[in-house]
Formats: C-alpha cells, structure tokens, sequence
C-alpha cells in the first residue's frame, strides 16, 4: 500500500514508444514447400482493434515475411525490407535469394540496436537450392534457420507442439524405424490449423481468422493442396516458386 | 513563466494532488532535471482534449462522428469545437485527443493539400494518401519521442472505393468496417460491429445516421467527457459535407422510483 | 470447540504481509490469482430479475477455464454473479449465502436481498478492497424485486440495469440503447444474451457461453449455458502416440501383495467390541 508521502512530490510520467498488439505467427519448413502462418487478430489490452489485420506479407515470389509484436513498427519494418528488396531487383535484375534476406533482415534489425522495433520476425520461403527453410529472428536481430518457429502471444502454447509434433522431441520410433526430418504439405498445414484453433481456444489474444501462406519449389507439383477451399494464387510467374494463400475462419470470442 | 494556469497562486513546492483534484496535467516538477531533456519541452500528456470519434462504412461511402467538445482536465472548456475536418476533395479526418495537435496536423495538412493543388497534375490525394501521411508523421513523431496525442479517423472515398482507417500517437495503424476512437472504442464499437458488420453494401444513409446517433447517444449517457451536441460527415462519391451541430435528444427517466443505493427506501 | 485465541484471531491471516512486500520490493512477485476478467450483467424486468453472465475465467492472458460458472447461489429467490478474483468471489458468496440461511433459520422468514447485499458490502468494507469481488447481486423478496452491484471497496448501487467486469462498458452500452422498462420475460432474456454477447464478441477478456438466470417471486430458474455460441471445431487429425513412444532405461515389476504373519504375545486378545 503507497501512503500518501510515496505519492507527495514530483511524478514523472513518460510516453512509451511502444505497445503489444497480441496475435501469433507460425512457420513449417517441408523438403520442397514452406507453410508461414499467422492469425489476424489485432488487439491493446483487451480490445480488439480489428479482426483482419495482416501479419504475413508476400516479399517475393519465393519469401514470405511473418512479423508480430508492436504493429507500427512490424508494419514499417515490412516496408522497409519491401524496399530494399525492389532497390535489390532493380540493381541486380532478380529477386534476392533467401537467405540473403535473412542476412537483409539481421542488419536492419541490429542497426536499431539500441531503439529496436518491437517485433519477432519469421521468414519463410525456399532457398537457392530448392529446399524449403523458415529463419526466425529476436527483435535485434539474432536470428537461426529451422524447421519450424512459433513466436508471439501464443508462442509458449504453440511451440511445444510442434517440437512434438515435428521435432518428435523425446519421442521414441517404432523399432526398425526413424522419424521423419520433414512432414508431407498435408499433414503440415493440418498441424498449422490444429496450432491456431488451439491456440485461439486458450490465449485471449488469438483468434477471428487465419492466414496461411504456401511457398512451393520451383517445379514442385501442386500435390498436397488439392481439393482446399479458398486457395487463391499469388505467384507471379508461372514457371518459378509459387505462392499461395489460404484463408480459414477463427473463433471470435 | 510558469504555462500551466492551476499552478498560478499555488505554493511552489505542494504535496501531490493524492485525490486528483485538479486538472490532468501535473505541475511541473521543481526538482533538478534531467539533462537530456533539458531545455526541450514536449507533449507529455494531452492538455485540452476531445474524446471520441466514430465511423462506419454504408452502402454509398463513410459515415463519421465526434462531438463538439473540447475538454480541459475534468472541465468542458470549448462547446463548439469542430473534430471533423475535410481534407481535400474526397477525405474527411476525425481526431480525437489533444486539440493543439490536431490543430497542427490541420495545418500540416493543408500545406499537403496546397501543394497537391498547385502541381495542376490532375492528382487528388485520396483517403488511403492521406491516411498514409497521417501514419507517417504520427509513427515518425513517436519514434522522435516526440508524439502528436490524438488518434485519427481517417474515411473517405474515391474511384468507387470506400477506405476508413485509424491511426494513432504510437503510429499504429488498422482498418475495418467500423472504427471507433476513445472511450468509443469500448462503448460504441460492440453496438457498432453488431449493426453494421455483413451489412456494409446495403445500409442507407438514413440507416447509418440512425445507427450513429443512437451510439452517440449511449456514448453521452456513459462517457463523462462528452457532450449532446455532435457533428456527422458523410463522405459519398459526390463529396464529402459535414452537417451542422446536432443535440442529442436524451432520457434520464430511467430510475425513477429507485430510492438510494441500498437498504433506504425513502 | 475451541474458542478463538487472542493469539490467533479469526478470518484472515495477515502476519506473512510484511514478509511479502518485503520480497516484493525483492523483485519477487506475488503469485497471481485467477481472474474472471469478466462481462457480468443484471436487469429488472416486469416479473423480477434476469442476471446473466460469460463463462470464460483468464490467468492474464491465457484462458484458465472455459466455461466456469459466475452466478452463485445464495437463497432461493437470491442470486449473485461475480467478477474480479475468483477465489475470493467463489468464498464471499459462499460465506453470505450461509450467513443467509442461518439468518433465515433464526427469523423464520424468507430473507431478503438488502440483507444479502448489506452482508456483502460490510464484509467488502471491512477488508478495504483486499477482497477483490465485484458483484452484481439480484432477487426477488417480499418487498419485491432489486438488483445491486457491489464494488470491491464496499460501495453499493441500485440501479434498474447493471453490468460489472471488464465487459462492462460493452454491456452497458447495450443495455443504454435498448433496456425499456416493464419488458416481459423473453425481452429481457433476449436483452441480457445481447449485452453477454457483446463482452463475449468485443472484450478480450470474456468469451465463450452465456449462462443466465431469471428469478421471479415464485421461481428462479438457472439456465446453464443457456446460449453456446462459440463450440470448437473439430481437430484436424487425431493426436494418439504408439504404445512404447517413452524411452525408458530399466523394468521393475513390484508385488503389491505384502504377506504378514502375526504372531500374538501376552495371551488372550480381546475381540473386539462391535456392538
């Protein structure tokens, strides 16, 4: 209990630059796909500001950019990274290779070492290659490639999932056998809307919809997403990687 | 001198106000300060404030809405501000927060306009132009620690588009079919989203006026730094026009017959 | 029974407070209490009272049970939900329902709802805010029906039609642009689903069913869940692991079946008395 001497005297109130916009992002690395997933829910406390607010963003036709955290600052450092990339193509006549825009990302993130945007990034898409590869990032910019990445408000609920899930952490096989370093598309994107409908059941700060991109290799057969409703197609080319987006409906409550 | 009018005639070195009796902002503190910010006065709390600002799409455009009051502290200092403004030919903004800022952004604004105009380019600038310079002085000021206090609606339309968004102080950014800023957003945004959501393409003007008010309404019966006289713009393909100052016809029968808070009953 | 010691006064214990704040000045906090950040209303209507309620309870941002129950019993003409720490919602009702029925023992009466509330608001007084309950208490007496909120600190109000938690202001909203006076039963069920659904739909902090309650002179009926608008969808794929999926290093497979032989000393045994 503060009396009232704690309170007597000077109080200094300063502005925060910063806030929490809830949400979560996923991504899953395939052999020859990538699935990057994020919910659409944008919230400060317990309002919801809107329910479609996009936090995954097509930057080429073989990366895909997930950004939660602080919405003004994820939704500027998207630009940012937009930017250097058109500047990229227009010096070099190609879109920049994957990994190189990992790197990309890195600096930028540790040039604002010491005023950081506020966001968890995760970066998806297929390598040089032709393997699929997720990066996933801190706020300054330490980031590692890996198979699959959670971050975000539910990232504590979704994490341990997929590390079962995918990873088969402390999982023994079925004699003569050995688990698989990656999972067929199918199974990967019924593992990504499993995460989120859970998700949304448990964190307050997930739900209404859910946008999945799907980064294919470049040759790769559309096999694994026949028959899903609501695919909508966002490659450029025909004849490279394509990209796809699938819409699902979340809980609203 | 001392700017903050309810230090004037107090002793300089008071206890704090524990029971916030004075207006919001605080005196300034006598203390040493801190070098870094010595010398450079910024925005650290709103001084003269409007609450909120509502809008919502209907079938032909947007619909927007704030009162007409600018309030000092716990005190309604200004009865006949304006909040909504237009901007250029097919954009009108809402702004709720420090009025001085806004003021501001107004002029910033109008130069932009100007400029447009004076190119003789054959471009307008848009709600969705607007709205993205808006967010980019607004997050460029925050990230200057530095803000403009307000949070904006930004509605208008153009080439047959409808385009409604917000921004704010922290220059974050959203956009949706109805929009609401302040004590709005927890009071009137749930009454809003029920009317509206699923019906953007077939609600009237009349329809959306309705919906308007009677949120304007609930929002003078609950948020205390209000007030019954408010203004609608209506921006359509032929135009934005905002109305003249609307009163809000109210009820306040509601208890009748209801004695005291508790076992009286006299 | 025992009588209570000077040494150990009854009601709560206040002796760990100093140790507390000193740890928490440590930076160590305290643990956190489960919350029903909450939408809870009350509205009178023609007949009586219709109190209604979410069912979702939250430890900050993580949703602790999805369909808890917020309206307590107290008497049978009396009911009160609750918003605030769980805990000290669930036992504040609890204890003032008992109190009410040996109040009702002893004056042989049907007690009535200012007692209840002034029961709650003393109790809530008493501890200064330390008991975190907010309340919206309703039902129907001899003197007819009432509906209260009770505050944290202890204030009451009496009102027509309230709303408590953090879905307040969204209820209440409803509740403004549409409560009339006089409705009939369904209107005033149909009207405290909408201003429910209204936390449930635009407060964070609410969410999943509506439970509500309506309580006239000669019957209080409970309707548990009584809209579901949010059932989950069903999984995509079944989660079952392959018997042997845990490693393990040794097997040791223990007898529970112990075998004693008594051997009786000093002479006779008594049998022992059954009757």
């Amino acid at each position: 209990m503060s009396s009232l001497n704690d309170v007597a005297g000077p109080q200094q109130r300063q502005f925060n630059p910063y806030t929490e916009n809830g949400g979560t992002i996923l991504a899953i690395a395939g052999t020859d796909f990538s699935v990057i997933a994020g919910d659409t829910r944008q919230s400060e406390g317990y309002n919801i500001q809107t329910r479609y607010a996009p936090k995954v963003f097509r930057l080429t036709d073989r990366a895909v950019l997930a950004v939660n955290g602080f919405a003004a600052d994820g939704n500027m450092f998207v630009k940012k990274v937009k930017q250097r990339l058109e500047w990229y193509r227009h010096a070099h006549a190609k879109d920049m290779p994957l990994h190189a825009i990992a790197r990309l990302i890195q600096t930028m993130l540790y040039a604002r070492r010491f005023f950081p945007y506020y966001v968890y990034n995760i970066l998806g898409g297929i390598e040089d290659d032709g393997s699929g590869a997720v990066y996933s990032f801190d706020p300054v910019g330490s980031y590692e490639r890996e198979t699959c990445r959670a971050a975000g408000a539910a990232q504590s609920l979704v994490q341990p999932f997929l590390d079962n899930q995918i990873y088969f952490k402390n999982q023994q096989p079925a004699p003569g056998t050995s688990f698989p370093a990656h999972l067929p598309l199918p199974i990967v994107l019924k593992l990504v809307i499993d995460s989120f409908t859970g998700a949304t059941e448990r964190h307050i700060e997930v739900g209404d919809g859910l946008e999945m991109y799907v980064v294919l290799a470049k040759g790769r057969d559309l096999s694994g997403l026949e028959g899903i409703v609501g695919l909508q197609e966002l490659s450029t080319k025909s004849d490279g990687e394509r990209i796809f987006v699938i819409r699902r409906e979340l809980k609203k409550d | 001198m001392d700017h903050f009018p309810t230090n004037w005639g107090r002793p300089r070195n008071d206890a704090f106000d524990a029971y916030a009796t004075f207006p919001i902002h605080q005196r300034p503190s006598n203390g040493p300060k801190d070098a870094f910010s010595q010398g450079v006065q910024r925005t650290q709390q709103p001084i003269v404030t409007g609450t909120s600002v509502l809008a919502i799409k209907f079938k032909d455009g947007i619909m927007m809405a704030a009162d007409n009051l600018a309030s000092y502290g716990s005190l309604a200092r200004f009865k006949d501000v304006q909040r909504l403004q237009p901007v250029g030919e097919y954009t009108v903004i809402g702004a709720g927060g420090d009025m001085s800022d806004f003021q501001y952004i107004q002029s910033l604004l109008d130069d932009l306009v100007v400029e447009e105009f004076t190119n003789q380019d054959g471009h307008g600038l848009g709600p969705k132009e607007i709205h993205e310079y808006l967010s980019q002085v607004m997050y460029g000021r925050r990230t200057k620690i530095n803000p403009l206090w307000n949070s904006i609606l930004v509605g208008g339309v153009k080439d047959g588009q409808r385009f409604l968004a917000y921004v704010d102080l922290l220059g974050t950014t959203y956009s949706a079919s109805t929009l609401a800023t302040g004590y709005g957003a927890y009071i009137a945004q749930p009454l809003l989203r029920r009317a509206v959501e699923g019906r953007e393409d077939t609600l009237t003007q009349e329809e959306a006026t309705k919906i308007i008010e009677d949120c304007m309404r609930v929002l003078f019966y609950r948020d205390a730094r209000s007030l019954n006289k408010y203004q609608i713009a209506t921006i359509t393909a032929s135009g934005a026009s905002i109305s003249d100052s609307k009163a809000l016809e109210t009820s306040w029968g509601f208890a009748e017959g209801i004695r005291g808070y508790g076992a009286q009953t006299q | 029974m025992a009588s209570a010691s000077v040494y150990n006064p009854v009601g709560f214990d206040f002796s760990n407070q100093v140790r507390n704040q000193f740890l928490q000045e440590k930076g160590l906090p305290l643990p956190k209490a489960t919350s029903t950040g909450t939408t809870i209303v009350g509205c009178l209507f023609k007949d009586g009272i219709v109190l209604g309620a979410d069912t979702r309870a939250t430890e900050g941002p993580i949703v602790a049970d999805k369909n808890c129950e917020k309206i307590h019993y107290i008497t049978d003409s009396i009911r009160c939900c609750g918003a605030g720490t769980a805990a000290d919602t669930e036992f504040t009702t609890a204890l003032i329902s008992s109190n009410m029925e040996l109040h009702a023992l002893s004056t042989g009466r049907k007690p009535r709802v200012v007692t209840a509330m002034t029961m709650l608001k003393q109790m809530l007084f008493r501890y200064q805010g330390h008991v975190g309950a907010a309340l919206v208490l309703g039902g129907v007496d001899a003197t007819g029906p009432h509906l209260f909120t009770i505050h944290p600190h202890g204030s009451t109000d009496k009102l027509p039609y309230v709303t408590m938690g953090s879905g307040s202001l969204a209820a209440m909203a409803v509740f403004e642009s549409a409560w009339k006076p006089n409705m009939t039963r369904e209107e005033a069920l149909d009207l405290v689903r909408d201003a429910i659904f209204a936390g449930i739909f635009n407060d964070l902090g609410s969410g999943s069913n509506v439970d509500a309650c309506v309580i006239t002179a000669s019957h209080t009926e409970m309707l548990r869940n009584f809209v579901k608008p949010n059932e989950r969808v069903e999984k995509e794929q079944r989660y079952k692991f392959r018997r042997g999926t845990t490693a393990w290093k040794k097997e040791s497979i223990k007898d529970l079946i112990v075998s004693e032989e008594i051997t009786p000393i000093g002479g006779q045994v008594e049998a022992m008395d059954v009757s």
